[in-house]
C-alpha cells in the first residue's frame, strides 16, 4: 500500500516519541504539512512551534540538543536549506550536535506550489557541510528507518522527505548499515536510484531486462556517507552507470557518485539523471518529474543510448 | 600590583565584592592589551566593552565549577558577539577551565583558542559562536531543556546592538516571550558602536527598551553602567528582584573602554595594535589597575 512518506514520519515521530523521552519536535507553522503535528498532540509539552522563523527554530535545537535534548527541526526541506543553513552549519554540525533535520516536501514533491517552494539544491547545501549525514529516502519504510538510524547517531544527520504517496521497494535492512541496497544483480549496466526515483528505475530495470540487457540495480538513500563500494563495485563490472536523482544534477547526488568515480580513477561511461540546471514549474507531481526526465521512460532511453 | 592580583585570583571561587571584579576587570583588560598587540589579531574595541560585564559573571554570578566544565545543572553562558573572544577566554583562563599562559596563543595555528569560540575545543565554551545573531536562538533552546528537564540553571546571553541587527534576534525573542521562558537573560553590551561606525550610522536601535518590552521582555527601568562593576551587581539583583521572563538587561558601555583613543571608536573594533598605539595604551590600562588596586586594598 501507498502511504505517503510525512505520514509515516509523523506517525514514526509518535511512535519514538514513546519510547525516547528526550525526544523533542519543533516546527516552524507548517506542522500540518509534515505532519508533527500528530507528535504534538501526542506529546503537546514536548512540541515548540516557532512561528515562521526558520533560523530561530534551527537555532533553538541546538540549544535544546547541547543540554541532551534529541530535537528533530521539521519545516520545508527549501526553507531548512535556505534560511536555516548557517544555523544548521554554524550552530549544529560545527558543534556536532545530534538534531535531525527533516526536509519535508523535498524535491518537487510540492508540485502545485511551484519553484519557490521545490527544492532541488538542499542536498547540494548539506553535503557540503562536514559532520551532517545527508539522506534521502525511497519510501516510507525508509522514512522510518532513517528516524531510527539518526536517533541512534551522535552527529546530525538531514533527512529529506518527500510530500506524496509513492510506490515503496522491498524495505532492506541494509539502509541502516549505512549501505547501498541491491536490489538487482547484473552484467550490462549499473542504475543507481536515490529517493522516490527508486521505483521508477525498478521498473525501467525490468522493461530493459525484457529487451534483453543484464541491469545491476542500486539504491542509495545514503548521499553521505556514501557506501563507494558497493558502487564503484559494481561500476567496475559493468562500466556503465546511471544516477537518477529529484534535485539539480548538479552538487547532489549524482556529483557525489561521479567525484567518487573520478577520485578512484573507474573508468566507465556515465549519465546523470535529474532536474537539468533549471528553475522548474508548477504541475501535477508525476507529470512534472516525467517532464524533467525522472521517469522509467527517460531512464530506458538513456540506458539504451549508453549500452548501444 | 600583580602580586596582589594574583592572590585575589588564587581562590577563584569565590564570590567577588564590587571593588575585587573591579580590580580583575582591569587586569584582564590589559592582558588582552598586551595578547592582541603580540599576537597582531584579534577584536579590541568589543572585547574592552564587555570585560566588566563577563568578569562579574564568571567571579560573582554563574553557578558553575570549573572542575565540571559539562555539569549538566551549570549555568549556561553564550557570548554571542563571539568576537570579544579574547574577553571570554582571559577570564575563563584565569577563572580555572585551562592555564593562563595558553591564551597567548590566541589565534595562532595549532591553537584550541580559535578566533571565535569553540564549544568542541575549549573548555568552558557553552556554545561556539561568531556568526551574529545566533546566540539568543540558542540560549532559549537551553532555557527550553533546563525546564523539560526538571533542572533550574539559568542561561545567559551577551548581545551587542549589532548583534541585534541579525532577523534571527527578534525571532528568538518573540519565541522566548511565548513561551515565557524562565532562567533566560539577555545582556546587551550597549555601547552603540558597530564595525562600520556608530549604531546611529549603521542601524539605529533607538527605544531598546520600548522595541523589547513589546516583544514581551521584562526589561530594566533603572540604568546601568556596564563598565562599573556595582552596577553590574545591582542588575543581578534586579534579576533576582521578581519572577517575570524573559528578562532583559540593557548595560551601558563603552566600546574600546579603557584606552581613551579607542574609547567610542569605530574603527578600533578589530584593528591591529601598533607598537606606538600599544605603549600608550599601556599606560593608561596599568593606571587602571593601579588606582583600582589601590582602592581595593587600602
Ligand atoms: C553574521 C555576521 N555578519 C557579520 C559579522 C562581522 N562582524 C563582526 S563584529 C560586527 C559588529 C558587531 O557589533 P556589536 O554586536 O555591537 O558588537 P560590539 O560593538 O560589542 O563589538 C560585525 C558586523 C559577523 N561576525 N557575523
Amino acid at each position: 500500500m501507498e502511504i505517503a512518506m510525512r505520514d509515516a514520519w509523523g506517525n514514526a515521530l509518535v511512535e519514538k516519541g514513546k519510547t525516547h523521552p528526550e525526544l523533542v519536535v519543533l516546527d516552524a507553522d507548517v506542522s500540518g504539512s509534515t505532519k508533527s503535528i500528530l507528535f504534538q498532540k501526542e506529546f503537546p509539552s514536548r512540541f515548540f512551534n516557532c512561528g515562521v522563523a526558520e533560523a530561530n527554530m534551527v537555532g533553538t535545537a541546538a540549544g535544546l540538543a547541547s543540554a541532551g535534548f534529541r530535537p528533530v527541526v521539521n519545516a520545508f526541506a527549501i526553507f531548512l536549506a535556505l534560511k536555516g543553513t548557517d544555523q544548521i552549519r554554524n550552530a549544529i554540525a560545527y558543534n556536532n550536535l545530534p538534531v535531525i533535520i527533516a526536509g519535508a516536501y523535498g524535491g518537487l514533491s510540492d508540485s502545485y506550489d511551484g519553484a519557490s517552494h521545490q527544492s532541488i539544491a538542499d542536498i547540494a547545501i548539506m553535503r557540503a557541510i562536514p559532520n551532517l549525514k545527508v539522506i534521502v529516502p525511497s519510501d516510507s519504510n525508509q522514512a522510518e528507518q532513517a528516524l531510527e538510524y539518526a536517533l541512534k547517531q551522535e552527529s546530525p544527520v538531514y533527512i529529506r522527505l518527500n510530500r506524496n504517496p509513492m510506490p515503496e521497494i522491498e524495505k532492506s535492512e541494509e539502509f541502516i548499515k549505512e549501505k547501498a541496497i541491491k536490489m538487482i544483480d547484473g552484467n550490462d549496466i549499473t542504475i543507481i536510484s536515490n529517493g522516490i526515483t527508486a521505483s521508477f528505475a525498478l521498473e525501467a530495470s525490468k522493461e530493459l531486462e525484457e529487451k534483453g540487457y543484464s541491469v545491476e540495480l542500486i539504491n542509495s538513500p545514503f548521499v553521505k556517507p556514501l557506501d563507494e563500494e558497493t558502487i564503484l563495485k559494481s561500476i567496475r563490472k559493468t562500466k556503465k552507470v546511471i544516477t537518477i536523482e529529484e534535485h539539480n544534477i548538479i552538487g547532489g547526488f549524482s556529483s557525489a557518485v561521479s567525484e567518487s568515480i573520478v577520485k578512484n580513477n573507474v573508468c566507465c561511461k556515465f549519465k546523470a539523471i535529474g532536474v537539468e540546471d533549471t528553475f522548474t514549474q508548477t504541475g501535477d507531481y508525476k507529470e512534472l518529474l516525467s517532464f524533467y526526465g525522472i521517469s522509467k521512460e527517460n531512464i530506458v532511453n538513456q540506458a539504451l543510448k549508453i549500452l548501444n | 600590583m600583580d602580586a596582589k592580583v594574583k592572590t585575589l585570583l588564587e581562590n577563584p571561587n569565590k564570590k567577588m565584592n564590587s571593588d575585587e571584579l573591579s580590580l580583575l576587570s582591569a587586569f584582564f583588560r590589559k592582558n588582552m592589551w598586551d595578547v592582541l598587540h603580540q599576537r597582531g589579531t584579534g577584536h579590541w574595541g568589543g572585547s574592552a566593552s564587555s570585560t566588566e560585564l563577563i568578569t562579574s559573571l564568571y567571579f560573582n554570578r554563574l553557578n558553575i565549577e570549573p572542575k565540571n566544565p559539562k555539569d549538566k545543572k551549570r549555568d549556561r553562558f553564550i557570548l554571542s558577539k563571539g568576537h570579544a573572544s579574547i574577553n571570554l577566554y582571559t577570564v575563563l583562563a584565569n577563572r580555572g577551565y585551562f592555564p593562563v599562559e595558553d591564551v597567548k596563543t590566541f589565534r595562532q595555528f595549532g591553537s584550541y583558542l580559535q578566533g571565535h569560540p569553540c564549544m568542541t575545543k575549549i573548555l568552558g565554551v557553552d556554545m561556539s559562536t561568531g556568526a551574529l545573531g545566533h546566540g539568543l536562538s540558542i540560549g532559549l533552546g537551553m532555557a527550553l531543556a533546563s525546564k523539560l528537564s526538571d533542572d533550574s540553571y539559568c542561561t545567559y546571553v551577551m548581545t551587542g546592538e549589532g548583534c541585534l541587527n541579525e532577523g534571527q534576534s527578534w525571532e528568538a525573542l518573540m519565541m522566548a516571550s511565548k513561551y515565557k521562558v524562565k532562567n533566560l537573560v539577555l545582556m546587551i553590551d550597549y555601547n552603540k558602536v558597530q564595525l562600520d561606525g556608530t549604531m546611529e550610522e549603521i542601524m539605529p536601535l533607538d527605544n531598546l527598551k520600548d522595541k523589547l518590552t513589546a516583544f514581551g521582555w521584562h526589561v530594566n527601568n533603572e540604568k546601568y553602567d556596564g563598565n562599573k562593576t556595582s552596577d553590574i551587581l545591582s542588575s543581578f539583583d534586579w534579576i533576582d528582584s521578581d519572577d517575570i521572563w524573559p528578562k532583559a538587561v540593557i548595560y551601558d558601555t563603552i566600546k574600546g573602554k579603557g584606552v581613551s583613543f579607542t574609547e567610542g571608536k569605530n574603527t578600533w573594533h578589530g584593528k591591529v595594535i601598533d607598537d606606538e598605539s600599544y605603549e600608550k595604551g599601556l599606560i593608561e590600562l596599568q593606571k587602571d589597575i593601579q588606582e583600582k588596586g589601590v582602592r581595593l586594598w587600602k
